[in-house]
Parts: structure tokens; sequence; C-alpha cells
């Protein structure tokens, strides 16, 4: 208990580290607040985007983008990187598909998929799904490739299918390197996330920053939806260790 | 020790064969080309005796095993289990064969309990036993019994001592009750008290219940320990120099006897005439 106590002592003595030197760095700079805003100037503005509703319907709006996103990235990522791990011929047909989808910037694909399927949060939600899939699919590929050859020879003594040599080795021997595919994948999600609002979308964190930069020059608002977007991606990033501690047994 | 009456537990008590090899070849293809790991090899195995199979490092020994396991397949030749009209080639996993390894394989996310009642959770099994999961656990758990581990059935395998491990990966062999049992130097990785108590307990498990055991080993005292007959493998590529028979009452000791020493050094004599232990170039577990 008391190493919990520790651990977020820390953490807080961190954040109010992080907090000083940014104010000094904006008292001793003397920049002014729409290129650095002081710290309890983006600390009242947040506050009064969140009196309003402002900042929750915008978060919300990403949030969800980010949890679809990642859930079909993630189980699609699994599902191929399995076939991927368990067939050469699968590996040699796909494998230039996938990295050569993965090499072309998001960016650049996020408008395409806009027009493909009509601007709405399906477009989003597969842009935030496109950005997951690579890191799940290649760490599980790895994963289950890894798995002991003498636990499989073990199997298949025992007549297990195929099937079951998946499920009951190379799934659960390959989890701590897909966890590392999913913590990796759930932060990318909420970058997607952002990108595909940038493309088109009337609500989110994106939507917000633009609006904050172009519309209003609210750079202290700007910095909210920053700090919004690092909470988010913070708190998803958490959820998967949970998870993780959950489901994977340390050795 | 007051198990056992000393019987003569012969082979071929029920007469006909476990296990035929007839012209066996078996080549692997290495990296560096092909290997003969088995040439011309003939064996019979009686139904229920105890046969260990001792050799030259690399004379394909645990190779022989794969293939009555049914994990391999003869490049030529033929393997057949069972004896007479019955006699067929093996198939991984259809529960006539038990094997169990240098090591214990265990998943380490399994209970020791799961691990045991993996085989009849798995394909091989018959459909109905695939079905009832209080049932695996019962045949579990009495199978932890019978080799000395009826507590250790939450435990995971980390928790286990070599031992133990070692131990539990023989339960999950016996526990789909096969007809012959295959030991791939179960022991080997065992210090050499560990190894004679888990002798003792094999020879024990054996009277209780005669199957078929086919057993590898390096060491010529466990050879002349367990068993009715002790299959001497030329060097590779592999094939049978002789089948000395051990005709001994059990249990046997620890201490070998006067008659014990002398079929040992029989053994050996055979070895030496077989030729030199080769030196390993290729490892028979990277072949495997």
């Amino acid at each position: 208990m008391s190493a919990h106590v520790l651990r977020i002592g820390q953490a807080l003595a961190s954040l109010a580290v992080f907090v000083v030197a940014w104010k000094l760095l904006t008292v001793l700079t003397g920049t002014p607040a729409y290129i650095l805003p002081a710290p309890e100037v983006v600390a009242e503005r947040g506050a009064r985007a969140i009196g309003s509703g402002l900042l929750w319907d915008h978060a919300a709006a990403t949030v969800v983008e980010v949890i679809l996103g990642f859930a079909a990235g993630a189980t699609a990522g699994v599902l191929v990187g399995v076939a991927l791990g368990k067939s050469m011929l699968v590996e040699r047909v796909l494998s230039p598909y996938i990295v050569a989808a993965q090499a072309v910037p998001i960016l650049a694909l996020a408008p395409l998929l806009d027009i493909w399927f009509g601007g709405g949060l399906l477009a989003r939600v597969l842009v935030c799904a496109l950005i997951v899939f690579f890191p799940i699919a290649i760490a599980t590929m790895v994963g289950v490739r890894s798995a002991d050859p003498l636990l499989r020879e073990m199997l298949r003594s025992l007549g297990a299918t195929p099937g079951q040599v998946t499920r009951r080795l190379e799934i659960p021997s390959a989890l701590p390197v897909i966890f590392g595919g999913l913590r990796v994948g759930v932060t990318l999600s909420v970058i997607g996330a952002v990108v595909a609002e940038w493309v088109s979308a009337s609500i989110g964190l994106g939507v917000l920053i633009n609006i904050a930069d172009q519309g209003l020059f609210d750079t202290p608002l700007m910095f909210v939806a920053l700090a919004a977007l690092a909470i988010i991606g913070l708190a998803f990033y958490g959820l998967v260790v949970l998870v993780e501690r959950r489901l994977v047994q340390s050795a | 020790m007051s198990r056992g009456t000393g019987h003569e537990a012969q082979a071929s008590a029920e007469g006909g064969l476990a296990v035929r090899l007839d012209g066996v070849r078996h080549v692997f293809q290495g990296a560096r080309g092909e290997l003969v790991a088995l040439d011309g090899l003939d064996l019979e195995v009686p139904a229920g005796s105890f046969t260990v199979v001792i050799g030259p490092n690399g004379c394909g020994k645990s190779t022989l095993l794969r293939l009555v396991a049914g994990l391999l397949a003869p490049a030529a030749g033929t393997v057949r289990l069972g004896g007479g009209e019955a006699a067929a080639a093996p198939r991984a996993g259809d529960g006539r064969v038990g094997l169990a390894f240098q090591q214990p394989r265990l998943l380490p996310w399994l209970t020791v309990l799961d691990n045991v009642a993996l085989p009849l959770a798995l394909a091989g099994a018959p459909a109905a036993e695939r079905r009832a999961p209080a049932e695996r656990r019962a045949r579990a758990e009495r199978a932890l019994a019978r080799v000395g581990l009826a507590h250790a059935g939450g435990l995971r395998p980390r928790e286990l001592s070599g031992g133990m491990a070692q131990r539990a990966g023989l339960a999950r062999a016996l526990i789909g009750d096969p007809s012959v049992l295959l030991l791939d130097e179960p022991f080997s990785a065992l210090d050499a008290l560990t190894r004679e108590a888990f002798d003792d307990e094999l020879q024990r498990l054996w009277m209780e219940r005669p199957r078929t055991v086919i057993m590898v080993t390096h060491s010529v005292p466990e050879a002349v320990r367990l068993a009715d007959r002790i299959v001497v493998m030329t060097a590779r590529p592999g094939s049978v120099a002789a089948v000395l028979p051990v005709r001994l009452p059990r249990p046997r000791p620890v201490q070998p006897t006067a008659e014990a020493t002398e079929v040992d050094q029989g053994v050996r004599a055979t070895l030496a005439e077989v030729g030199p232990t080769e030196v390993e170039a290729w490892s028979e577990e990277a072949a495997g």
C-alpha cells in the first residue's frame, strides 16, 4: 500500500515540477500568451471550457472514435497477425500490402478514406483502425512464431489440431508481445482520431484545435485540447496496462 | 520396500506384439544437407514388455520414439502399433501412445492439474471426454496421485521443482491409459538421487500395471534396473545392434546385485562393440 502511495506521490511531484518549469519559462522569457500561455491561464481557460460543456462535447466525440477505431484495428490486427504467423504463404502474399499501407502516411490516406466512406464516423474510425492495425498485427505475428517448438511438438503428440495449437499455445505465449503492440496501438488511435478530425469532422478535439487556431487565435484553448488528448491517451494506455496485468502472468 | 513379490515380470506375458518396425529408414533434411538418422532398423516389441533403448549419441533413439508416436513418418519401411490383424500405423494423439519427454514441457499458463488433463481436452480424445470437464479433473487428480503429486494440482509449473515437473509430465503421458508408454530420457536432467527415486517409482508404476514401455536412456545402470530387454543401437545411421534380455527378479534394488552387475558388463561390452560414442556433430534435439 505504501508503495502505491509512493508511486502516486512521485507522479504528482513530477507533474508539479513540470508546471513550475512551464511557469518559469513564461515568466523568464516574457513570452506572450498567444504563443505560450502560462499554466494558470490554461487552467482558467480549461475550467471555462468544461463549465460551458464545450470540452466535454469535443472530447466525447474523439473518445468514441478512439475506442471504436482501436477495437476494430486491434481485432483485425490480432486475427491477421495469427494468420501471418501461422502461414508463410499468407505472409508472403499479404505482408507487402500491409507494409505499403503502413508506409503511406496516414495523413495522406485520410482524405481518400473520407471520400470513400462519406466523411462520417465510419471514415474516422477507419483512419484510427488503420493506424492501430499494423503494430498489433506485426506483434501478434512475431509472438505466434515465437511459441516454444518443444511445446508445439508436445501438443502435436497429443493430437492437437492447428486451431487448438493456436488457442492453447500460440495465443497465450504471444500475449506479452501482443500487449506490447496494444500499448503502442492505443496511443496511435488517438493520433488517428485527430488526423481524421482535421480532414473532415464538425466535432472532436482535433476540430477544437483547428477552431482555436484559425478562428479564434485562442492559444490557451489549444493547450486545453492538447492536454485533453494527452489525458485520453494516458487513460487508455493505463487501461491496456491494467488488462495486461490481469491476463499476462509474470513468469 | 514392501511392494511387489519379486515376481518374474517377463515380457510377452500377453503374447503378441505391441510395436513392430520393419526396415525403417529416416532422413532429416538439414541446412547442411541430408542426415540419415535411421537405416534398416528392425525391431519387435512384445506387448507388456519394458524395453530400454540405449546407444551412442545421435544414433536416432529419439527419432525411433517419434516414429512410434506417429510424430514422424519413416522415409522407408513400416511402423506398426498393435499385433496381428489390429496392427496399424501410429497416429499422433489417438490415445494408444503416451509420450514423456526429456523436458517436462508443461504449459506455463495452466495449473499442473490442467496440464495433466490436457490430453483429454484435445482433439485426440473421444468427444464425450472433451465434454466432461469434471470427469477430466477427477482423472487428472488420480493421475497426479499415482506419481506422488496429489497435492500439487493447483500449482503452476514454475512453482514445481525439476523432479516434480517431470512427474507431472509423466502423469500427463499416463492419463489416457495408453497401451504403449514412450519415455525419451525422462530423467536425464535430474540429479542422481532424484533419478534413482524416479527409477524406483517407474518400476513400481509398471509393476502395478504392466504395459508396453519403450524408454530411451544413456545410463546403463538405469537400463539394467528397469528393462526386460535392452535394445543396443548402432552409431548413425542407427539400427538395432543387439537385443539383450534382462532376466532379473523385481523389484530391483538401487544397489545392483551380482547378477545385475553381470548384465551391466554385458551391455557395456556390446556398446563397446558398436563402436566409440561419436562426438555430437548434430544433436538429435536439433534434428528432431
